[in-house]
This record gives C-alpha cells, structure tokens and sequence, in this order.
C-alpha cells in the first residue's frame, strides 16, 4: 500500500532524513517509535507530502505521492491523517468538522454528508456532541472527533502522528480504543506514538526510528522483548 | 431659560456642524469599504509566496505608513495636475482616495497579522483532508483570522474618522472645516470648537465602548 525508497529531507542545511526505506502492507499497522527528534513526525509528514520531500520516492496505492504530476488534493483525501494537537476547526461544529471534507472534495450532498457524519460520529462515541464546538470537548473527545474527520473521507491509509501524546493520561484510553477498533476493521495505519503498550498490542510491525534513519523493525514481540540494534536498547530500556 | 438655551453660541452652530459630520461620515466609510477591499488584497498579497506580488504590496505598505496622510492628500489633490491624469480630482474624491490608500495601508497589517495569528495546524488540517490551498483559505484561515480582525478594524475607524479632519486643508467641508468657517464668521471660536470636538466624541466614544464588548464576546 505504501513504499518509500530512499527517502530524504532537508531543512535548509539540516538533514532530518537520511535515506528511508519502508513498505507498508494493506490493512498493516505500523507503530513507528523513537526519541524525539529522531525524524518520526517528519517521516510521517513526507507520506502525505505536507513537508517537501527533498530526494526519494513515496508511492501510495500505486500514486507517487511527490510526482508533480499526481493531483496531491485527490491523494491527501485518500490518505487520512490525525494530528497530535487535534486541530479540529473551532468555528465549526463537531459533525461540520467532520463534514466539511466530504461536501467541498468529495461533493457529497448535505444530507450524505450529515448521514455519514453522524454515523461515524456514532462510532467514535461522539453523537451527542455534533452540535457543540470543539472547544466544549475534553482533549479526548476532541482526537475522536479528528479521527471522525478523517475517515469521513473513507481513506485507504490513516496517518497517526502522536495522537494520544497531548492527551491527559486518564483519556488516552478511549482513543486507543478507537484506533483499535479500526486497525481491526483492516484499516491500513501507520502510527507514530509514544505508546509502547499499544504498539506492542496493535501493531503488526514496529519501526524504531533514531537520528533520520530506521534502525531497526520487525515483529513487536521481537522487537521489545529482543532487540539487536544497541540504540534500541538503550531506548527501550529507558522508557520501559 | 429655554430661550437662552436655544440661543445660546454652542447650539447656534450645530446645524452647521451637522452638515459638516455628514460629509466626514460618508468620507471615513466610503474610504474604509474601499479600503479593506484594497487592504484585504494587499494583506494577502504580503502573505504571497510570489516574490514579486509581496514586492509590490510591500512598497504599497511601506510608502504610505511611511508618509503623512496630510502630504498624501496634498499630493493627490495638489500635485496630481489635471494635464496628468486628464480628469479634474474634486476635494471630496481626494479624500476618500487618500482615506482608502491609507486605510488600506493599514488593513493590509491588520489581514496579515490576523491570517498569520491562525495556527499553522489549521492550514495544514485543511490541506490534510484534501482541500485545495483556496478551499483551505475560503473555508478555515479567512473566518477565523476575520474574527480576531473585527477589533482592530474598529480602531482604524476611529482613526480614519479622525484622519479627515485633515481635509480641510482643501476645503472638503467636513465637520472641523465647517466649524472653522463657523467660528471664523461668528468669532465663536472657543464654544464651536468645543462643539466640534463633542461631536467627534459622540461617534468616537459609542464606537470604542461597542468594541470592547465584541471583543469581549469574541475572546480574542
């Protein structure tokens, strides 16, 4: 679903990313983990290209994402993406958040879109707040209401970019619980988080990043429980 | 009592000075509509990527912040000869002309500061769901940045409407032109001016009080 060669990028003189390699299967849940400033988040934004990228190839689905010629608005509305602030639209309710996606690229009429809008506010446990403003909800809430916001585009990959690390820790909950439920729906998911626990649940693959470049992957079991890079395991063995 | 009341130099001169208030009112909202058009355009052309558009707006900015209104206004009326152009500019076009270009100088700020002001998360959550960099401005930056804009947009009410006293440099009689004229037939010149000023205030002051209270309401 999602292979990246030899992926670079630069900040003016400072490379974040020195040459990735990655491939991620349908319905696959990749956790990506690492110290912060490893690149993680970078990596993530490269995918749906809201960072340049500088040197490489990204292909999503077949669609080279940093083709000129690729038509980027159709593809970022195929690639869903959750942000660690939320960043839901505050002048807009909850289920127009959610709807906005689906009446302005996806043409969808008004009722379509309030219909699958509340049907997915529904399965993020948010039908009694549609009417509100993201400003009423608790900061679990409000990452529910962006993952709705995102799916209401019924994309074939969601993009996770720390969705539970500006969370109290009492509400981190019922977000992985939606993630959960989506990674068991077949939802191809590519996850940067903090979230050792759910990592080693949900993930069918872990990439541990460090310094721009992929150390190590594999299995999460095998990854946690042996690592063989020695930066894994100095990692891991602070965190856990 | 009531007689002298009615008669006395500061009511004498109101009707007068009405007429001038008039013409300052039409001149500050005429300037102001053309100017946040003008200044709209010019903020998001400081916003621009294209080096060019922010070159050229940003001349606009800088030359008339950089200059007297009053030199301005001179400058359109007086120094623009009708040989130039091919059209006699009449006072009251200057200085709705020089209330727009000013105005407009200053809006361009006040855009641009309030689109700056929205969080970068906010475009990019745009961007992320697939609308188009005009869909992502039209739908999500321009509401928010309009509402944290509607304060400072009132300032420079009070300050356009401040600025055309100004005027009557070039004979635009507007409220401070007439009650000069007033007081220089009548010799009335503490009671008229104090006149004046009233008026100035009784438009000034509701404005700000107005203000604060959207502000208020708006949290920003």
């Amino acid at each position: 679903m999602i292979t990246v060669k030899d992926l670079h990028k630069s900040f003016g003189k400072n490379e974040v990313l020195k040459g990735i390699d990655a491939k991620v299967d349908e319905s696959e849940v990749v956790c990506v983990i690492g110290p912060s400033g490893s690149g993680k988040s970078t990596f993530l934004r490269c995918l749906n290209l809201l960072e340049d990228i500088t040197s490489g190839e990204v292909t999503i689905d077949k669609e080279t994402v940093n083709d000129p010629r690729t038509d980027i608005n159709q593809l970022r509305a195929q690639v869903g993406m959750v942000f660690q602030h939320f960043n839901l639209f505050p002048h807009k309710t909850v289920l127009e958040n959610v709807t906005l996606g689906t009446t302005k690229v996806k043409k969808l009429d008004a009722n379509q879109a309030n219909e699958l809008g509340t049907q997915l506010l529904e399965k993020v446990g948010l039908a009694d707040k549609a009417n509100e403003y993201p400003d009423s909800l608790s900061g679990g809430q409000k990452q529910r209401a962006a993952i709705a916001r995102a799916l209401a585009m019924e994309p074939k990959v969601m993009l996770f970019d720390e969705p539970t690390s500006a969370l109290d820790p009492e509400l981190v909950g019922d977000v992985l619980e939606v993630m959960k439920d989506l990674a068991r729906e077949g939802m191809t998911m590519v996850v940067v988080t903090h979230e050792m626990g759910f990592a080693r649940e949900v993930g069918d693959r872990v990439m541990f990043m460090d310094e721009g470049v992929v150390m190590e992957e594999g299995k999460p079991q095998q990854l946690f429980e042996s690592p063989q890079n020695p930066r894994t395991q100095e990692f891991l063995s602070k965190i856990l | 009592m009531i007689d002298t009341i009615m008669d006395s130099p500061y009511i004498n001169s109101l009707p007068f000075l009405i007429e001038g208030l008039k013409l300052t009112l039409i001149i500050t909202i005429t300037g102001l509509i053309f100017g946040f058009i003008l200044g709209a355009l010019a903020g998001l052309g400081r916003l621009s990527k294209s080096r060019i558009i922010y070159g050229i707006t940003t001349v606009f900015v800088e030359v008339v912040r950089g200059t007297p209104i009053l030199a301005q206004v001179l400058f359109i009326y007086f120094g623009i000869s009708e040989d130039l152009i091919g059209v006699n500019i009449s006072g009251l076009t200057a200085a709705i002309i020089a209330i727009t270009l000013n105005a407009g100088a200053y809006i361009a700020e006040i855009v641009r500061g309030a689109v700056y002001s929205i969080d970068r998360g906010q475009f990019e959550a745009g961007r992320a769901i697939g609308l188009t960099e005009k869909q992502t401005m039209r739908y999500i930056i321009w509401p928010q940045a309009f509402k944290r804009m509607i304060p400072p947009l009132g300032n420079q009410f009070i300050i356009s409407l401040k600025d055309t006293s100004l005027f009557s440099v070039i004979a635009v009689n507007e409220l401070l032109y007439q009650g000069r004229t007033y007081y220089n037939a009548t010799a009335e010149v503490f009671e008229t001016l104090v006149m004046v000023c009233i008026i100035y205030l009784m438009i000034t002051v509701p404005t700000s009080l107005i203000l604060r209270r959207v502000e208020r309401k708006l949290d920003v």
